[in-house]
């Protein structure tokens, strides 16, 4: 895309890449990135948890924890070490073996997204030339497990809980899916090595209605606020994690943090620019971005109130589906007709093109059946 | 329902969020640091007079309760009552100090400690001369001003976080 | 071939983290919407009222303060006021002054909990009430300036309060008036106009006139609904007949509007106190009534317009030092048995939100 590689705007000319096997044949390299790998979500995982509760604890004219540590910083390992102690529970006429795998099925999907992400020119476990595709088919996986858990609890409302989040996670796949083709569109490939080295411009500014949509529907499929309606004690108890106690729930929490990990890297990579940045080395530089952008979510998550499960459903169909399907024609038309035009004037069309669409269709947009107006 | 205000709503609110971010906590770290209570704080351990008391009982009557029970004998030599034993059940005091307001002598105080736990049951019921005003038991102003003029000022949550117009 | 599906019943069990104090309801599922619903409390029953027979009339008024435990100052209000008529005892006017500057600061303060534990419902992750209760915590201060206790005051007596206030609780006063309407403002700010609570809250458990005022619903839940009825200005108590003050009425009786009603009666309460303030005179704050008060044989109906809904005492006396019977008239169980007409083909997700914004209190229930 031309466009985009333009001369002129390439600020980061001398980057050395690194080999694919680096640094000595297929299995160093396969180790050495593994265990970058775990290390990294791991640490910022605890990292996640310590930052939402500080800061929400500080929006909310409140100190957060700051007993356990400097800060309270190793308030998430007194967590860990809190909950390897407790008692394992497992209901009586619960599915054995199925109650016993959910956790495990659930976690590992999150962990291999990570084996696609750059941390830096080349830095990734596998540079597949089909990242985004691999993403996207691995992420669903965890949802099984999820459903798993539901079944394998013998508990009627755990089962409800369990129904809606895969009705919901299989409604906004299809959004964040055709958001996700926009941006492979302008740049041409679906690895996300490339997709990086593709962006002089964030591609969020070619694309900022594609970037909100993938947005709201990530935040939908990692169930988090204003969508947590499964985890929510305006419901019966705790939703799928009620029959859960001991280290499986521990899993299930890292789960859902590991989830939000991997959505903030991915929106990193593709809209933000991954590792891309002037002074700072590129690691830095994408530890940054991807802690910014958990901050916007912890930020949203503060503020907003839920909303109810047709709600939900009916965002997903009737609002992103439509705008996701009309981002993406426009975007392989402007990619057709303005193969190499000047940047700044796409991106103020872009910008234009996303505000008359949110206008227009919040007007259209109607739910349940047109009861009362607001 | 259509969403009229296409997203302006939830900016606004997102606004205020983040506001709070640069504001001071209001926290107040416990136990290392307390705020002072109020002058008329009614406490949670009652101080006695022996030396003004007269045993009318007054206390005991009015008490919702049934919380002080009152022994007393004659002194043949000055011819009037002596209080042989008071004993107040704390345990069973909601601290409405009715007993404070209605004592024509002055001899009953509310306490200020709001931290008087005990380990054992037994403890919470106080006698004679433990109810005498010393250090660890001081009197608080409710219904005695000339106390509670004595007593330092109130911390005020309104002085700790004033907003700017 | 249809699938054949049939309702279940879930028990919304006494302890739960939603509702408000130990209340168990017993709801019927079809699916997810809610088909019937029976309310069973009674759980934090107490017998304040066989109690009253064995207390002096002013030594029950610790005891009134335990009903609804979010306002007790409008509650001493309520049950002095009926002893008040039972014996015929006049009040100083620098007390009726200073009770309505309390009954006021009261309604500002349980309507803070009660606006920030609705928004709670509608799962806005506590912040909206911790904001609520940071202001709260400032009327407490206040409050336990005066009668040294942040919750059970025991402040009311017959003939007047208990005593005077203090020399620096008008400057306090001043400095909370300045600042609480901006801070009303940016409550205003944060969640009024948010998109996610029109869409959960508006047309959703409507109450509309008729089955209101055939329940006998009060309060903010009254008002909502379009009914123009406060007891301030239908039948004044006190000395509110002169003050200057709106009533805000809503239009649809959805759970917007309720939450939308008690934010304005904040503001109008504010209005009041401002004026009160300015008009209080200098004088004794208690007349000289006796602690063990004999009321002549007779019956009297004291009712005061509490935070939540018209709170009124029922006092037979048989000229003993203790009431002979005593009734209290507790505006959430009234409010609460519009329940079942307002949540009938809702989603249990609503369920709770409607429960939250009636407003109850389990201790005025249950009593």
């Amino acid at each position: 895309m031309t466009m985009l590689l333009h001369p002129s705007l390439d600020l980061v000319k001398n980057i050395p890449a690194i080999a694919a096997d680096w640094p000595g044949g297929f299995w160093w390299h396969w180790l050495v990135f593994t265990i970058i790998i775990i290390a990294f979500v791991l640490v910022l995982v605890m990292g996640y948890i310590y930052i939402e509760r500080r800061a929400m604890g500080i929006m909310q004219a409140r100190l957060g924890p700051n007993r356990v540590g400097p800060f309270g910083l190793l308030q998430p390992v007194a967590d860990a070490i809190k909950v390897m102690c407790k008692e394992d529970i497992v209901p009586i006429k619960a599915d054995k073996i199925v109650h016993w795998l959910a956790p495990i099925v659930a976690f590992f999907p999150v962990l291999m997204i990570f084996a696609v992400i750059p941390f830096q020119n080349g830095a990734v476990l596998a540079d597949l030339n089909i990242g985004i595709l691999y993403v996207v088919a691995i992420s669903s996986i965890s949802t099984v497990g999820v459903f798993m858990a539901g079944w394998g609890s013998n508990n009627k409302y755990t089962l409800i809980s369990a129904m809606r989040s895969v009705a919901s996670v299989v409604s906004y796949e299809i959004p964040v899916v055709l958001s996700l083709a926009g941006v492979v569109v302008i740049a041409g490939s679906m690895s996300l090595n490339q997709i990086v080295l593709a962006q002089n411009i964030p591609m969020i500014l070619f694309q900022p209605l594609g970037f909100l949509l993938f947005f709201i529907g990530a935040l939908a499929e990692i169930n988090r606020s204003p969508f947590d309606l499964l985890e929510a004690d305006s419901e019966i108890v705790a939703g799928l994690h009620t029959e859960y106690s001991g280290m499986k729930f521990a899993l299930f929490y890292l789960v859902e943090y590991a989830e939000a990990l991997a959505v903030s890297s991915i929106v990193t990579t593709l809209f933000l620019g991954g590792w891309r940045g002037p002074l700072l080395p590129p690691w830095l530089w994408f530890l940054i971005k991807v802690i910014a952008v958990f901050f916007v979510m912890v930020w949203i998550r503060t503020t907003m109130p839920r909303i109810r499960i047709d709600q939900l459903m009916a965002l997903a169909w009737k609002f992103l589906f439509p705008l996701a399907v009309i981002n993406l024609v426009i975007t392989a038309i402007e990619v057709l007709v303005f193969p190499a035009g000047l940047p700044w004037l796409l991106i103020l069309v872009n910008l234009a093109i996303m505000a008359i669409l949110i206008l227009l269709w919040s007007k259209l947009f109607k739910l349940g059946g047109g009861r009362i107006e607001v | 329902m259509k969403f009229e205000r296409f997203g302006t709503g939830i900016a606004k609110g997102l606004a205020v969020t983040i506001k709070y971010l640069f504001r001071k906590p209001i926290t107040t770290q416990y136990p290392e640091e307390r705020l002072t209570t109020s002058r008329r704080i009614r406490g949670n351990e009652l101080v006695w007079d022996r030396t003004k008391c007269t045993g009318c009982a007054s206390c005991a009557k009015t008490c919702p309760q049934g919380v002080i029970r009152i022994v007393t004998r004659v002194n043949p030599a000055t011819n009037k009552y002596d209080v042989e034993q008071i004993e107040i059940d704390t345990g069973y005091c909601i601290g409405c100090g009715l007993c404070v307001e209605v004592c024509p002598y002055n001899a009953l105080y509310m306490g200020r400690a709001y931290e008087c736990a005990k380990y054992q049951r037994g403890e919470l019921v106080q006698r004679d001369d433990t109810l005498a005003e010393s250090a660890e038991r001081q009197a608080s102003g409710y219904a005695h001003p000339e106390v509670a003029a004595r007593l330092p000022q109130q911390t005020l949550l309104l002085e700790k976080d004033r907003k700017k117009k | 071939m249809t699938l054949k599906t049939e309702p279940y019943v879930i028990n919304i069990g006494p302890q739960h983290p939603s509702t408000h104090g130990v209340f168990r309801m017993r709801t019927t599922l079809d699916g997810e919407v809610v088909v019937d619903l029976e309310p069973i409390f009674g759980y934090l029953h107490r017998g304040i009222e066989k109690l009253a027979e064995e207390r002096t009339y002013t030594g029950f008024i610790p005891l009134t303060d335990r009903l609804d435990y979010l306002s007790s100052m409008s509650n001493n209000l309520a049950y002095v006021l009926a002893v008040e008529k039972l014996a015929r005892v006049l009040v100083p006017e620098r007390a009726e002054y200073i009770r309505v500057i309390m009954a006021e600061l009261q309604r500002v303060a349980s309507h803070l909990i009660a606006v920030g534990s609705f928004l709670n419902d509608a799962g806005a992750f506590m912040t909206p009430i911790v904001y609520m209760i940071r202001e709260r915590e400032k009327i407490l201060d206040l409050f336990e300036m005066v009668s040294g206790q942040r919750l059970t005051y025991n402040y009311m007596r017959v003939g007047g309060v208990s005593q005077d206030l203090p020399e620096e609780f008008l400057p306090a006063l001043d400095n909370f008036l300045e600042q609480m309407p901006l801070y009303i403002d940016e409550y205003d700010q944060l969640l009024a106009e948010n998109e996610i609570l029109l869409a959960r809250s508006k047309g959703v458990g409507v109450l509309n006139k008729e089955t209101a005022v055939n329940v006998s619903a009060g309060g903010p839940v009254l008002r909502a609904s379009g009914v123009k009825w406060d007891i301030r200005k239908a039948d004044p108590y006190s000395i509110y007949d002169r003050f200057e003050f709106d009533i805000p009425t809503g239009t649809n009786g959805d759970c917007y509007d309720r939450y939308w009603v008690r934010v304005q009666e904040m503001r109008q309460s504010l209005r009041i106190i401002e004026q009160a303030k300015a008009q209080i005179t200098s004088g004794p704050v208690r007349s000289e009534v006796p602690h063990l008060i004999r009321p002549p044989v007779g019956e009297a109906y004291g009712h005061i317009e509490a935070p939540k809904g018209e709170l009124g005492f029922y006092l037979v006396s048989d000229n003993s030092i203790a009431p002979y019977r005593c009734h209290i008239r507790a505006p959430s169980l009234l409010n609460l048995t519009a329940l079942r007409d307002m949540i009938k083909g809702w989603k249990v997700a609503d369920l709770i939100l409607i429960f939250g914004s009636i407003d109850i209190c389990m201790g005025e229930i249950d009593r």
